[in-house]
């Protein structure tokens, strides 16, 4: 169970445009272990002179692919590896990764459900993993996503998301768009607030497994919602990232 | 791996000061920010309901009031901090109680060489207890001149600025000495027993 986590060197299989500040790159593992949807992996960039850096960057893929992994990344402006990674590596190129790492905020089918899944912008990452996780497996536990974007332009997976949400396997998507809607929008355009929650999550209650991700403020606001509207905090699991919190 | 892997391409735009360099563990960058990084909600306990208490390991305690705790004698702390997410944060301004100061007030048991943070929350840590001695550990109130924030875990907050901030327990309630080491939280998932920054332990077996 102990085993150290060692640095391994990937190569960089596919790289896909999600949104116009978000990449997938799909990498191939010489090492690769199963993970458990939710947990991260750790990249390492190394200078000509020995300097490096290193961040962490949530797996989007669901561990039944064998030999890869895909990890979705933001850029951030000021980002020192989120920008090498959208302006300079290329299909072919090697990259240092270890994992997979964290135990807490993880769901597996086997664990039941029903599953209820809050993201607020790249956090959607994570639960991407969990969702793709729950469809490859089979599973049908009654599963709500709650997903916050700026714009309908800044939704990740959206075309898989959409093809989801016209199944009938118990998983339902609800999006809220904060700054611009889509023509002839008549669902959620504001910010999540608890009267959201509890329209969302009504079915699932008294006690769904939470998973909420995304910025700061966004989950407290939401954490402290779902208190509010009864969910026990031992079933919130959260996941924040500050403005160079958790990636960058 | 010794053969030294180079990422192409990759120069390092972020790099730090010179006087920064060595305040800055392995695989750390600096930020300005404070960001915000807990398991779950943020607890709130009403001042009125708070305790601190300290439990030895031969079953004595002593407990103390919110009003009782702002009696102690506090200290001014001026603290780097480490997150094991990469990021450091320097010259971090709190004020509170040395954990030299409240393990006075009380009989220790000897046998008690372990340590373990419990909270609001349900949150543990643990660490060999000379780790919160010497003046190495505080129990903050305030964060740059202000009540601690909840989300950064006030009404208070455990420090050990030495070892990576998830063993600075956030709305802690109390200190249990023991004779035996009992991984905490994030310790019994996958994250390093001791966690040292500078040794970069971050996870198990590092």
């Amino acid at each position: 169970m102990k085993q150290p986590i060692t640095w391994q060197i990937a190569a960089v299989k596919t790289i896909q445009q999600e949104t116009p500040k978000v990449k997938t790159l799909t990498l191939r593992l010489p090492d690769w272990i199963p993970h458990r949807p939710g947990q991260h992996y750790d990249l390492r960039l190394t200078a000509p002179d020995g300097y490096q850096a290193q961040r962490s960057y949530s797996i989007a893929s669901e561990p039944e692919r064998r030999g890869e992994i895909d990890l979705t990344i933001e850029r951030l402006e000021d980002g020192e590896v989120s920008t090498y990674l959208h302006d300079v590596i290329q299909v072919g190129d090697q990259i240092e990764v270890r994992g997979p790492i964290g135990g807490y905020f993880v769901w597996e089918a086997k664990l039941g459900g029903p599953l209820l899944l809050i993201a607020g912008g790249s956090g959607v990452v994570p639960l991407m993993a969990m969702l793709r996780h729950r469809a490859t497996s089979g599973s049908q536990v009654p599963t709500r996503l709650l997903y916050s974007s700026r714009t309908p332009e800044d939704v990740i997976y959206a075309g898989q998301l959409a093809r989801w949400q016209a199944l009938t396997d118990g998983l339902k998507i609800f999006h809220t768009f904060t700054r611009t809607q889509p023509a002839n929008w008549a669902g959620y355009a504001r910010r999540i607030d608890s009267e959201m929650l509890r329209e969302v999550a009504h079915p699932l209650l008294p006690a769904p497994f939470t998973f909420v991700c995304g910025p700061t403020p966004l989950v407290e606001a939401v954490a402290n919602g779902l208190v509010q509207i009864g969910v026990p905090p031992e079933r919130i699991r959260t996941e924040r990232f500050g403005p160079t919190g958790g990636s960058g | 791996m010794s053969d030294r892997f180079v990422s192409r391409g990759f120069t390092g735009k972020r790099r730090q000061k010179p006087e920064a360099v060595e305040r800055v563990p392995p695989g750390q960058y600096l930020t300005d920010d404070f960001p915000v990084l807990s398991a779950g909600p943020t607890p709130r306990t009403a001042l009125y309901q708070w305790t601190f208490t300290i439990e030895g390991a031969g079953g004595e305690s002593i407990h103390w009031s919110w009003q009782e705790f702002l009696q102690l004698p506090a200290q001014s702390y001026l603290v780097d901090i480490h997150c094991v997410t990469k990021w450091t944060k320097l010259d971090t301004r709190w004020e509170g109680v040395s954990i030299d100061t409240l393990l006075e007030q009380i009989d220790l048991d000897p046998r008690a060489v372990y340590v373990t943070a419990f909270c609001d929350g349900g949150y543990t840590t643990n660490m060999p207890l000379p780790d919160v001695l010497n003046g190495r550990a505080f129990v903050a109130y305030r964060y740059a001149g202000q009540p601690l924030a909840p989300e950064h875990g006030g009404p208070a907050r455990l420090v050990v600025p030495h070892l990576y901030f998830w063993k600075s327990a956030k709305w802690v309630r109390g200190l249990r000495l023991m004779e035996k080491d009992k991984p905490g939280f994030w310790e019994s998932l996958g994250y390093n027993n001791r966690g040292d920054p500078w040794k970069e332990q971050r996870y198990w077996g590092d």
